[in-house]
């Protein structure tokens, strides 16, 4: 077998193949024309360009450091942003069994004060894994419960606070200053403070994902992103042209609704997982 | 990139002015602008290249009209075509004249499931009509309390078992109970699952079977990628949907994903989610939405 000739129909194939991990027609096209370049009238095989670009992506993806940037003295503040539904709350517990399991005292801090039962949601959460959490009223200031629990972090000792945000959109002005306004009280008690500001991306998300990406780090400073729902048949693929406009590493990916679906980001595995069937799940 | 399509085109048909006839070769640059717009807006790939296909036959060979430049005359093929496919509008529940009718809504995780079962009891208040929540979500922390709020904020009655385990057999309570308190309507806010869960997808098909609800309705996230086409699909194939809700769209996502599930599921899209409050949901407009694909 001496491969297939790269003419339109393979292009188009390989633009296909692109394009459905979301990482966006632009990007799509413009690794498709250097195909086109290189190769035009030759023969090749799909399986070795996608590997190629697999190579090219785990490059782009691969970074420095993952791990999460601890405070050098005090309570390390972590703060979790993004839009509705995106898998904040559920993240939250997920790192947070992950950090108490690592021998951390972590509190949570229940910052959505609005939706329905959030508070509840986090406080089951923080039973299961057995931390502290402090709560406000229902609709009571989300800076005040932020302020409070990182006040706490400090006053009892706490290796970890982290806050929980209600979901909102990057377009909503007002709710996206209340972000800002959460971020400068928790730098009171901490003046280093936050430490992380977690993006929560849902890797069900096309292309809206970027301007996602671009309104919470205006207004909220993000440091990094944790990509959920990756368990799913979606690839993810937004996080590639994400990487390219923003300094946003990935670092964790979301593997079901378990407190145990967590795991640090690989750009190798996450590569590996863009144009293959399987369901993206580490062996 | 241009302010809008209908720029873009203007100018990729610069050279066309006067000619009188789109033609194939002439159209290929302004119809390229169109396949890369539709992609932005995350229409799945599959269904713009069927589209594509579609708008060339229809537009070959069509005269300009001299009173219109010929991106115009494309722009318009393309957008009554989007409106043709996405509609027809029934935003209607269809309830039964006598007796109850049970509502089921499904979809991922997050989409917005619980809150638009509160919406849609909102709007069934309006018109003196009494829904009645089941809490057929045993899954996500908190869920029944989350629907329980939804209730109360709306005086709204919920059916609910703490510690539950069948969700078949709390929805199959749930309907007693609405005979009962004498509700013409049963809402059946479900988990949210994945497409390829095949556990939950077959529980369900159970639901569904067992309970028979007279409308399924998938609700989808309106930041929605490529992969709507698979699992709208998944759901359609697992339940026979009634028709579908897309939220989240008070935001700027531009939505391409629900012609990929109108594409896939050929149901009704019935309403638009716009907002967290339960006032925010609006009878679905398929020139609104595209107007907003194609971000003209
Ligand atoms: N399959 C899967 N589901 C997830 C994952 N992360 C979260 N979820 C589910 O997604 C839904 C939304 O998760 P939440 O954690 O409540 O999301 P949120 O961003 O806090 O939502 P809001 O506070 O309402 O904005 C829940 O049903 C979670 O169980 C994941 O990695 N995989
Ligand atoms: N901005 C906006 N937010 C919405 C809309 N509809 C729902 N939401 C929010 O989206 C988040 C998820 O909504 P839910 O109703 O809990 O979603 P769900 O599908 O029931 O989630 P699971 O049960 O965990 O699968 C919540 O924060 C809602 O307030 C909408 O139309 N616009
Ligand atoms: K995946
Ligand atoms: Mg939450
Ligand atoms: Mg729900």
């Amino acid at each position: 077998n001496d491969g297939r000739l790269v003419e339109d129909e393979f292009l188009g194939e390989l633009f296909a193949r692109l394009v459905r991990t979301d990482m966006g027609a632009g990007p799509a096209g413009r690794i498709r024309d250097d195909v086109a370049t290189k190769f035009r009238g030759r023969k090749v095989e799909m399986e070795d360009i996608l590997a190629t670009i697999r190579d090219q992506v785990e490059a782009m993806l691969t970074q420095e450091s993952a791990e999460l940037s601890m405070a050098d003295e005090g309570p390390t503040v972590i703060l979790v942003v993004g839009v509705n539904g995106s898998g904040k709350t559920t993240s939250i517990a997920k790192l947070a069994n992950r950090l108490t399991q690592e021998g951390n005292r972590v509190v949570l801090g229940a910052g959505d004060t609005f939706r329905a039962a959030a508070v509840e949601q986090l406080t089951i959460w923080s039973q299961r894994i057995g931390c502290e959490i402090v709560t406000g009223k229902p609709e009571s200031d989300p800076a005040s419960v932020a302020f409070a629990t990182v006040q706490k972090a400090v006053d009892d000792n706490f290796d970890v606070a982290i806050v929980d945000t209600a979901g909102r959109l990057q377009t909503q002005t007002h709710l996206m200053q209340q972000l800002d306004k959460i971020r400068r009280v928790i730098g009171k008690p901490v003046p280093s403070a936050p430490h992380e500001v977690l993006l929560v991306l849902d890797a069900t998300a096309g292309q809206n994902a970027i301007s996602q990406a671009r309104g919470f780090s205006e207004a909220a400073g993000c440091t990094g992103i944790v990509l959920s729902k990756l368990d799913g048949s979606a690839k993810g693929g937004v996080v590639i042209p994400i990487r390219e406009q923003f300094e946003l590493p990935v670092k964790f990916i979301g593997l079901g609704e378990g407190i145990d679906d967590m795991a640090a980001f690989d750009a190798p595995m996450f590569s590996q997982a863009l144009f293959s069937d399987s369901l993206g799940k580490p062996e | 990139m241009f302010e809008s399509l209908s720029d873009g085109l203007q100018s990729a048909f610069k050279s066309l002015r006067g000619k009188g006839k789109l033609t194939e070769a002439n159209m290929r640059d302004g119809l390229k602008l169109v396949e890369q717009s539709m992609l932005e807006a995350d229409v799945s790939y599959s269904v713009v290249q069927s589209f594509m296909q579609h708008v060339t036959e229809k537009a070959t060979g069509r005269r300009v009209l001299m009173s219109l430049r010929p991106g115009e005359e494309l722009v318009k093929i393309v957008y009554d075509e989007l409106v043709e496919i996405l509609g027809p509008v029934d935003s209607s529940l269809h309830l039964k004249s006598d007796g109850i009718t049970v509502i089921m809504m499904c979809g991922l995780q997050g989409s917005g499931k619980t809150t638009t079962c509160g919406k849609l009891s909102q709007l069934l208040k309006e018109e003196n009509i009494k829904p009645l929540l089941v809490a057929a979500d045993l899954q996500r922390p908190a869920a029944i309390e989350q629907l329980r709020v939804i209730g109360r904020q709306l005086d709204v009655p919920v059916y609910a078992e703490d510690g539950a385990s069948d969700p078949v057999k709390v929805c199959q309570a749930g309907v007693k109970q609405a005979q009962q308190e004498g509700a013409r309507v049963v809402i059946l806010d479900t988990a949210g699952r994945l497409a390829i869960d095949k556990e939950l997808m077959d529980q369900l098909a159970r639901i569904d079977k067992r309970v028979k609800p007279d409308q399924v309705y998938l609700v989808v996230d309106g930041m929605t990628g490529q992969d709507a086409v698979n699992s709208a699909g998944a759901f359609n194939e697992a339940l026979e949907l009634d028709g579908v809700v897309m939220t989240k769209l008070d935001g700027d996502a531009r939505g391409g994903a629900l012609l990929s599930v109108k594409h896939v599921t050929g149901v009704p899209i019935k309403f638009i989610g716009t907002g967290e409050h339960f006032d925010a949901l609006e009878p679905f407009r398929p020139e609104g939405m595209t107007g907003r694909i194609l971000q003209m």
